[in-house]
């Protein structure tokens, strides 16, 4: 099974959804409605042909005044997908709006999505439905914001905290 | 003055060379600088001749902290107990420029210099500081102590 067949697998069930497909520098990568997002990662994971059965990587990128970007939806969240049985590759990747920035959680699906969604709340602000404890991962609790977005002021310092109790 | 002021003084000479060559150290290690340290600590350059060579790893039982590779803001707190825990008298070393200033890192994580949170006593620059520079930042920290500098 190769890219093309991969593609055209996830084409063939959930259509019109698939906004976009190709395979930039040679991975198979396609574009969800985040409507189907939750459907698609459990079909990339059971469906015996496709077989994705390691989340290999979860993040997001933000495109705030990214050019060519401008209008459409700030954020991206991708995930990386690895196909033991079959040794492939898949990009998956869904679009996010700034307002109301919630991605049904794949944590249910493969455990290490646990932490990969922490990081992505923490450092992106983007939220994850049905996700067991969505804390922040990497900074501490009191800590304002988000330092990935791109509007994060690169500068800005933030109160040092003191120890607890 | 009396008999006893001179020899109050002499006390203090003498407690101040015997803390200089007993320093037992709490490596508060935590980045690429700690390969430094290590190198500084082995029999190559053995900084076990300026009686430094017991790390302690627990700071109730070390009279120098080496702060040693960048501070996070959440390792802040950590390294703020640290230093409390620490029995007096102690003193602190900013190993590597980090610790000093922040070193490269401008950034929303990181602690712009450890005095920004404990008092300093030796700043040792360096990105990582050759073990040369560490024997020569604890020297002078040896010096601080025979002269008796102390903050309580």
């Amino acid at each position: 099974m190769d890219g093309e067949r991969i593609l055209a697998r996830l084409r063939e069930r959930f259509g019109p959804a698939v906004l976009e497909a190709g395979s930039p520098f040679g991975q198979p990568t396609a574009v969800l409605d985040r409507g189907v997002l939750r459907e698609a990662l459990d079909f990339c994971k059971v469906d015996p042909e496709l077989g994705f059965d390691m989340l290999v990587d979860l993040t997001a990128v933000d495109y705030l005044k990214f050019p060519g970007r401008e209008d459409g939806p700030r954020f991206e969240v991708v995930y990386h997908l690895y196909s033991l049985p079959h040794n492939q590759r898949l990009r998956l990747k869904v679009r996010v709006e700034e307002e109301g920035a919630v991605v049904p959680s794949a944590t249910p699906l493969w455990p290490i999505a646990n932490w990969l969604e922490r990081e992505v709340w923490d450092m992106f602000g983007i939220r994850f439905e049905g996700h067991p404890d969505l804390r922040r991962l990497l900074m501490y609790e009191e800590f304002e914001g988000h330092p990935l977005r791109k509007d994060y002021p690169i500068q800005r310092r933030q109160p040092l905290i003191g120890p607890r109790n | 003055m009396g008999v006893g002021d001179f020899f109050t003084t002499k006390l203090d000479q003498a407690i101040g060379w015997a803390r200089k060559y007993s320093i037992f150290q709490y490596p508060f290690v935590t980045a690429c600088c700690g390969m430094e340290y290590m190198a500084t600590a082995c029999s190559h350059y053995d900084i076990d001749r300026f009686g430094a060579g017991l790390a302690r790893f627990s700071p109730r039982q070390a009279d120098v902290l080496f702060v040693v590779g960048t501070i996070s803001h959440k390792m802040a707190p950590v390294l703020k107990r640290v230093y409390d825990q620490m029995c007096e008298p102690k003193w602190v070393v900013a190993f590597g420029v980090c610790t000093c200033t922040g070193g490269f890192y401008d950034n929303y994580a990181t602690v712009m210099g450890i005095d920004t949170i404990i008092p300093v006593d030796v700043y040792i620059p360096g990105c990582p500081p050759r073990p040369e520079s560490v024997l020569d930042g604890l020297m002078k920290l040896q010096d601080r102590i025979a002269a008796g500098a102390q903050r309580y």
